[in-house]
């Protein structure tokens, strides 16, 4: 089956020029018409996907421009192909979000056709491409369609972000002057014995560095965050969070850890205490934030902060056993998905709040179980999900980078809990303002959740009790590919 | 038979579980399938629950596991499974015989209610989650079920969610509780770390067993604290109890089963589950998690009993007495007693529950009143509920003989007094034994005797669909005494794992004599000092306590929960909130300015660079027009906010960089 992850690559893109052969009223259905062609793609791709072979598959190699060593390199791996299904499952959730015009609909599908190109490029050129193929779309659709102070939040967004491109392009350039090559796999052979010498080393892994930890974000390089997601309208900001974010944590996996583990190795305390606190200040500030969007946005700060502890703690101290190491790259993989879903459902449900009340603070609702029973249910499993309860899916992912990160950073693991409390204390504070108390007189016509709406959230939660309650269906999509990273890092 | 049910004992839990999706699924208003569906369930698990006691018979020390795969990370399985052992049957037994009273009850006492369907939906899901955590055979299986039981909690509490102190308290009783389960997840990944499983016991290889427990080695003390760091928040030890008795604020049959009968009593169920961990080592039985047990025990027992004295609330009187006997049990697994604990712990759950039943039984006839003070003359209103809210109340107290909880006591005392390490526990818990008595008269005094006060004058007694439990219930308090006593302590070789002995000499001991002259004491002292409570005598006015005529000070300080939600409030809570703050201000003013700080500083190396490159390549074409004003342009041109000119600063500098990196290679 050649050419299936091209095909998903183009399908998008081909749909956002179909947009412009029909009526702008239609923009919406075709949209999801195409979403529908790229999760069949995907659903292929998973049946075609050997979850027992160790490495890349279904790749489409060709010559590209061979001058500067870039190739048109497509493969997946299990987290390639995780992320992938990540992808075709939120942007079709964003797309039922709110009403969206035509030009909207296309930046949205250039964004999806981007987000799969970087998960299944392999060699760096064309990762590149696609990894700032998906900036733009999002800078456009904060600029345009944004709430208050989107201007701001767009440029702020997009210079942080690029600024940290810029980082890591010279980086790389750095590294294909020494090596001569931009092939991902290539690489990642060479990086065990040191990839690059002295300072040049230092510098092409601070370039990386720099520009993957501002798209995970990871602390102090997550000031951008906030600003963005509350301005950006409801689907957009499910996408950035959903998908996006994953970008950042995919490049640690993909480029981070293989290329450079002797740097990581010296610096994983650093390293570790930036992902600490990730995790312990960014729900802190979620506590004092009254708008409902940025305390979700901070959140994710904190969930993104798990994934970064479980890498640095495998990658920086490689004393553990191959059990915890295997435990943390699956407790991140998992996390990458379920914080993908879940996150995507709370801004969403956030945005149902916003379009009844036209407001999204705190403080404006109040009561609103007694008027709206079911959207508060199903708002509580997704707050329930992100604070980690069991039986639900985020559970697992946190359970298993916990465990994996105790074994070689007990004292760091051991701080990271206050996050899952002070999580905890976050979303127990907004459900008592919304949903408890006397009925808000602003809320008291209010429809419960619609048909539509239910058509959106109710599948994203069942999917989340699924993976919470049996999660092996998730957990065979990647082993193979755990197994073999974990014996990599050894 | 006893094969089939081991290889099904997962259907106890699954039952009340799957009872409570088809409730939340049906439409609303099917107020009645809903109380059916939730009892039939009830049912069901209860009678399972006795052919799972049946197998446990053939042998003493009977142990049945059967462990399942979950999940497989990488190449590692992660394996869950059930146990059946004596400790789990009592607790199912309990937790079911209790339920069903307690849902019985339930459809009387909140027939009405709106959210009628919901509430047995959640009762169901709770019953399910804690029937599935006595049978664990896994910590993480044991941790999940223990989540589970928190959020119907939480959930139960904040039932009437209109009210704001209802989301108080079950905001406060998730988060307070929450701060005890991640001590006990640091306990469990550490547990995990060393012993490489999680399951109890599984054929040697348990972290239970001697194998698993050998490779703990000297952590085991930091394991056990951890863990016991769960059992503080979820049983309501010091200084995490300041949950439980706001929990009242939930409907009071949730009072009954959740928090006085069975969840609250999982924190003693779990150090009686990984006890090995907690003994590992010991000398002369002791530890140093044990003592620490102990001690938690002594203080939360005592500070519990004497606060109790001072509440005026019919639920809040309970709910102290809740917390205080959790400390009596886990003093006794401290110094040793697992299986007086454990006894205890039943025998609780038999009367404790009639209690709050009573209790709502009381407040549904004074029209939902709970102030004590302003009942008074009920016993003859409500005949039945009087009769059996004394047998509760002289069960609690300790009275020896007839009582289960005066059976259970003596054992709790009596493995406490040897306890090598101090006999200081002992003398504590002498004087918990009065303080019970004491406070248990004077509600009894305020609420059943005396003249009618405000809330009594229309008080009827309850229906027979309230009744009845409340009779089952008092029964079990008085007839569960058979298995307790030392003369056919059949109850203790069960848990133990010996075979049981009729020998009717050591029904008296001589400890019964001391237990008698406390208890009594304890009872003629609330009879002297209560004796004209709620009537004028002398100086004091009716509605003064007695005692808080008499030292008005103490009382204060003893109404006031000695002030230690108070204390949180100004400390913990204050520092919490000031953190949050200050990381939202140091996000907004700190960190975002660090890093476009550092930003500027590659600005200013742009324009410097472009400076240069304008100045070498331009100079001599036209140095003359460009001049100061150029640059000057240039200066503002590159602080206009204006991406398109970031990027061109951004793409030369990027280019002086490539030169340097080829420079380089």
């Amino acid at each position: 089956m050649v050419g299936l992850i091209s095909a998903l690559i183009m399908v998008p893109l081909v749909g956002a020029l179909a947009l412009f052969t029909a009526p702008a009223r239609n923009a919406r259905p075709i949209a999801l018409l195409f979403n529908a062609l790229a999760a069949l793609d995907a659903l292929v791709l998973w049946q075609h996907f050997d979850i027992r072979a160790a490495g890349l598959q279904l790749i489409e190699r060709h010559t590209w421009i061979p001058a500067i060593g870039a190739e048109y390199l497509l493969g997946i791996d299990g987290l390639s192909l995780l992320l992938v299904l990540l992808t075709s499952l939120i942007i079709p959730f964003a797309f039922l979000a709110q009403r969206m015009d035509r030009g909207f609909c296309a930046l949205m599908l250039i964004m999806q056709s981007a987000l799969y190109g970087t998960f299944t490029a392999q060699n760096f050129i064309l990762w590149f491409l696609f990894y700032e193929m998906s900036l733009i779309p999002a800078f456009l659709l904060i600029k345009i369609w944004g709430g208050e102070n989107r201007d701001r939040a767009a440029t702020k967004f997009f210079l942080y972000t690029f600024l940290g491109s810029v980082a890591m392009l010279l980086g790389f350039l750095g590294i294909y002057l020494a090596r001569g090559s931009f092939d991902f796999a290539t690489l990642a052979g060479l990086g065990k014995n040191g990839l690059l010498r002295g300072n040049l080393a230092w510098l092409a892994f601070a370039g990386i560095f720099l520009g993957l930890a501002v798209k995970v974000p990871l602390f102090p390089f997550h000031t951008w965050l906030p600003d963005a997601y509350e301005s950006a309208p409801t689907g957009v900001a499910m996408v950035l969070t959903g998908a996006l974010s994953k970008m950042g944590v995919y490049g640690f996996v993909r480029l981070l850890l293989p290329l450079f583990p002797n740097e990581i190795r010296i610096l994983g305390p650093w390293l570790l205490a930036l992902a600490i606190c990730s995790i312990v200040f960014a729900p802190l500030a979620a506590w004092a934030q009254s708008d409902l969007k940025r305390m979700v946005a901070y959140l994710s700060v904190n969930h993104l902060g798990y994934c970064m502890l479980g890498l640095f703690a495998v990658a920086a101290l490689p004393v553990g056993a191959a059990i915890d190491t295997q435990a943390a790259l699956s407790g991140v993989f998992m996390q990458i998905f379920n914080h993908g879903i879940t996150a995507a459902a709370l801004f969403y449900l956030v945005g149902l709040l916003e379009q009844r009340r036209g407001l999204r603070g705190i403080g404006d609702f109040g009561g609103l179980m007694q008027r709206t029973p079911l959207l508060c249910g199903w708002m509580s499993v997704a707050m329930f999900s992100s604070l980690g309860l069991p039986g639900l899916n985020g559970f697992i992912g946190e359970f298993l980078i916990f465990k994996g990160s105790f074994a070689t950073a007990a004292s760091f693991t051991a701080i990271a809990v206050i996050g899952l409390l002070v999580t905890a204390i976050v979303f127990m504070r907004a459900m008592q303002a919304l949903f408890s108390g006397p009925l808000a007189e602003s809320c008291s016509v209010f429809p419960d959740l619609l048909p539509r709406e239910k058509i959106a959230i109710i599948p994203m939660t069942l999917l989340m009790f699924a993976i919470g309650v049996a999660p092996q269906f998730m957990f065979n999509i990647f082993n193979t590919t755990v197994v073999h990273m974990a014996r990599l890092l050894a | 038979m006893s094969r089939w049910i081991i290889d099904h004992l997962w259907l106890i839990p699954a039952v009340p579980f799957a009872a409570s999706l088809v409730i939340l699924s049906l439409p609303n208003g099917r107020q009645k399938s809903a109380a059916v569906l939730a009892v039939a369930g009830q049912i069901a698990a209860l009678v399972l629950s006795f052919l799972a006691f049946l197998p446990t018979l053939q042998t003493p020390g009977f142990r049945a596991v059967q462990n399942f795969n979950w999940f497989t990370f990488g190449d590692h399985a992660l394996r869950l499974g059930w146990l059946l052992d004596p400790l789990a049957v009592v607790m199912l037994m309990m937790v079911t015989l209790v339920g069903l009273c307690i849902f019985v009850f339930s459809t009387g006492y909140m027939a009405g209610d709106k959210n009628f369907a919901r509430f047995f939906a959640y009762l169901s899901f709770f019953s399910g989650a804690m029937l599935g955590l006595v049978i664990s055979n896994s910590l993480l299986l044991l941790f999940i079920c223990w989540e589970l039981v928190g959020l119907a909690s939480y959930l139960l509490i904040g039932f009437w969610i209109e009210r704001p102190s209802a989301a108080a308290a079950a905001k406060k009783a998730f988060v307070t509780t929450r701060i005890g389960d991640l001590g006990f997840f640091l306990g469990l990944l550490w547990l995990y770390g060393r012993s490489g499983t999680l399951l109890f016991y599984d054929g040697g290889n348990g972290c239970l067993e001697s194998a698993g427990l050998a490779m703990l080695g000297a952590s085991a003390t930091f394991i056990a604290l951890l863990i016991f760091c769960g059992a503080v928040g979820k049983s309501g030890q010091f200084p995490l109890h300041v949950w439980l008795p706001d929990a009242m604020e939930g409907p009071t049959p949730v009072s009954a089963l959740i928090h006085a009968a069975t969840m609250v009593a999982a924190g003693v169920f779990l150090v009686a589950r990984v006890y090995p961990v907690f003994s590992l080592g010991a000398i002369n039985g002791i530890t140093s998690s044990l003592t620490v047990v102990v001690w938690i025990g002594v203080t939360t027992a005592l500070m519990a009993a004497l606060i109790a004295i001072a509440q005026a609330d019919i639920k809040r009187i309970l709910a102290y007495s809740t917390v205080s006997q959790l400390g009596l049990m886990m003093v006794s697994l401290g110094v040793g007693g697992v299986a007086a604990g454990i006894m205890h712990l039943l025998a609780h759950g038999f009367f404790k529950a009639l209690l709050f039943l009573g209790a709502g039984s009381v407040i549904h006839g004074c029209q939902g009143e709970q102030d004590i003070r302003k009942m008074g003359g009920l016993r003859r209103l409500m005949p039945i509920s009087f009769l059996t809210y004394a047998i509760g109340m002289m069960a609690l107290s300790g009275v020896p003989l007839f009582f289960s909880g005066g059976w259970t006591k003596e054992e709790i005392l009596h493995v406490t007094a040897h306890w090598p390490v101090s006999r200081l526990p002992y003398y504590f818990l002498l004087v918990g034994v009065v303080l019970t008595a004491l406070y248990m008269t004077r509600q009894i005094i305020y609420v059943f005797f005396g003249d009618r006060r405000a809330a009594s004058d229309h008080a009827h007694e309850s229906p027979r669909v309230m009744t009845t439990p409340l009779i089952a219930l008092a029964t079990c308090a008085i007839f569960f005494s058979i298995v307790l006593t030392p003369a056919w302590p059949w109850l203790h070789d069960y848990l133990t794992g010996t075979a049981a002995r009729v020998e009717l000499v050591r029904l008296i001991q001589p400890t019964l004599f001391l237990s008698l002259i406390l208890v009594g004491a304890g009872l003629a002292l609330g009879i002297w000092m209560y004796r004209k409570a709620g009537v004028q005598e002398r100086q004091r006015p009716a509605d003064t306590d007695p005692l808080e005529f008499a030292q008005p000070q103490l009382f204060r300080f003893l109404e006031n929960k000695m002030w230690i939600d108070e204390v949180y409030a100004r400390t913990i809570i204050a520092f919490s909130w000031m953190s949050a703050r200050l990381s939202d201000w140091m996000d907004r003013h700190f960190w975002d300015r660090l890093v476009r700080g550092f930003g500027a500083i590659g600005q200013l190396l742009g324009i410097f660079t472009t400076n240069i490159d304008e100045r070498g390549i331009n100079a001599g074409v036209d140095e003359t027009t460009v001049g100061t004003r150029g640059l000057g342009r240039l200066m503002s041109a590159a602080h206009s906010g204006q991406i398109q000119t970031y990027l061109s600063v951004i793409a030369i500098g990027a280019l002086a960089l490539l030169l340097f990196y080829a420079w380089l290679a």
